[in-house]
């Protein structure tokens, strides 16, 4: 491989870098953003070393830049990763990701008699409290702790 | 005919409604009780929708709207299951919107009659939703502390039996976080009081004492008593229930230090937790709060509908 390849695949002239990714959610990261039906440039590494992580992902994407709102769906998977917003080869901006008020249709509810459960519908979760990760089901009503909840 | 606007008109939970709203609805209620046969729903259609049986919720429903000059359609269907459904709620929901003005619904689902809510064009009444919500039976349980205490404030309401499972013990706890109450809360340890209430009740700043021991002197100082049943197949250690089945049974003997002004509560069907020679107590008031049952209906039905008190009381037809 040239250095010229390489460095085509490394940099990123405008764009988002998504970073220390946990190498097991990498992939959850892909289907949550829905890059599969992205067309621009975008490359997906894993299992980097990471001191924080052990093994971590990365993803680049070119000329595509989140909005809060969407990129707010990754807290549930990965709170921790960092993005990056690049233009012009630069780092313009650093942004972590913040737990929403509101998750819809992205995790499942733990109460198999929730309705949501029974029926073909999507799930809404209030988020109670943004440090501990309690949701509440809107409607079981059930309070649940996103680590012990199943992404849809 | 009056365009009412329908959104948000559903009773799914009273657990958010604000102190002056349950006490509009008992006030309400308290109207239907001095008259309860008025045409306020004439040319309406009710519908109940009761994917599980619940025959005492369904007559108390039916009845209301019959004596509110409404017609009734609907299926009781015990045969539905979480295993062998057939048609989406969904389906069910919009299907039935179509003949009915209003549709009452108990649901085996816990947030059944939220989604409902969400889809149907006409408001939805919830008659219970699994082990969630049962609004009408907190509205009923409501109503006959008022009616039998005159106020709902500052009073000591001892509930007792199965504090864990029992939905309209946390309900009724709920509600009556606007009144400045002091519960009693008297359970075995295998069916004591939830944390997430307990917690509920310190954020609310509602005082509470909890019991093993359920005697004479333990309810001595008792506004209300709740009672609820002890089934066996909420423990998971029987030698545990063994022990505790007869602690909690409420006999005619225990009353003798009580106020006069208590009054017995139980959401019904009872099973032995109340022995028959207390039935002939004044302070006795399960089978009036059963009836009071009717009139919470009637003022719901009438709300849900945009029928408003005034409209109750300014009502003299016949
Ligand atoms: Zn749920």
């Amino acid at each position: 491989m040239s250095d010229k390849k390489e460095l085509q695949v490394a940099a990123l002239k405008n764009g988002t870098v998504i970073d220390h990714i946990p190498s097991d959610r990498l992939f959850t990261v892909v289907s949550l953003l829905d890059l599969k039906h992205m067309d621009t440039n975008i490359t997906i590494g894993n299992n980097f070393e990471s001191k924080k992580l052990g093994k971590k992902g990365i993803i680049k994407i070119a000329d595509r830049f989140f909005t809060d709102e969407e990129i707010s769906k990754l807290s549930v998977v990965a709170p921790n990763v960092k993005l990056n917003i690049i233009r012009d080869y630069e780092v313009v901006e650093k942004k972590q990701v913040v737990m929403p008020d509101e998750l819809k249709g992205i995790v499942k509810c733990n109460n198999p008699k929730c309705i949501t459960n029974n029926e073909p519908m999507q799930t809404w979760f209030h988020v109670i409290d943004k440090e501990k990760g309690l949701l509440k089901c809107h409607y079981c009503e059930k309070e649940q702790l996103k680590d012990n909840i199943k992404l849809l | 005919m009056k365009t009412v606007n329908m959104e948000n008109r559903s009773l799914v939970t009273i657990a958010n409604h604000s102190k002056e709203r349950i006490l509009y609805l008992l006030e309400m209620a308290k109207e239907f009780e001095k008259k309860p046969n008025r045409r306020l729903l004439a040319e309406k259609v009710v519908a109940t929708l009761f994917f599980e049986p619940s025959t005492r919720t369904r007559l108390s429903f039916e009845t209301a709207a019959n004596r509110l000059g409404a017609r009734v359609i609907g299926f009781t269907d015990p045969k539905v299951t979480s295993s062998s459904k057939g048609e989406t709620l969904k389906d069910t929901i919009m299907m039935v919107s179509n003949y009915a003005d209003i549709i009452v619904m108990r649901h085996y689902l816990e947030g059944a009659a939220r989604y409902a809510s969400e889809i149907a064009p006409v408001p939805i009444v919830n008659a219970g939703d699994g082990a969630n919500q049962h609004p009408s039976q907190t509205m009923l349980d409501l109503y006959s502390i008022y009616k039998t205490q005159g106020t709902l404030e500052n009073l000591n309401i001892y509930l007792v039996g199965d504090l864990k499972y029992g939905r309209t013990v946390h309900s009724l706890l709920m509600a009556m976080r606007h009144f400045n109450p002091t519960f009693h809360f008297i359970a075995p340890t295998e069916l004591k009081m939830p944390e997430e209430y307990k917690l509920y009740c310190k954020e609310h700043s509602i005082k509470y004492i909890e019991h093993t021991d359920f005697t004479e002197d333990t309810i001595a100082d008792a506004d209300i008593l709740y009672m609820t049943r002890v089934q066996r197949e909420r423990f998971t250690d029987l030698m545990e229930y063994e022990r505790v089945k007869d602690t909690y049974i409420l006999n005619s003997r225990m009353l003798e230090k009580t106020r006069p002004n208590l009054r017995i509560l139980h959401p019904l069907p009872r099973v032995n937790e109340i022995t028959y020679d207390v039935d002939e107590s004044p302070k006795a008031y399960y089978f009036q709060q059963a009836q009071n049952g009717l009139y919470a209906r009637e003022a719901i039905l009438c709300d849900v509908l945009g029928i408003t008190l005034d409209e109750v009381r300014a009502d003299t037809n016949r």
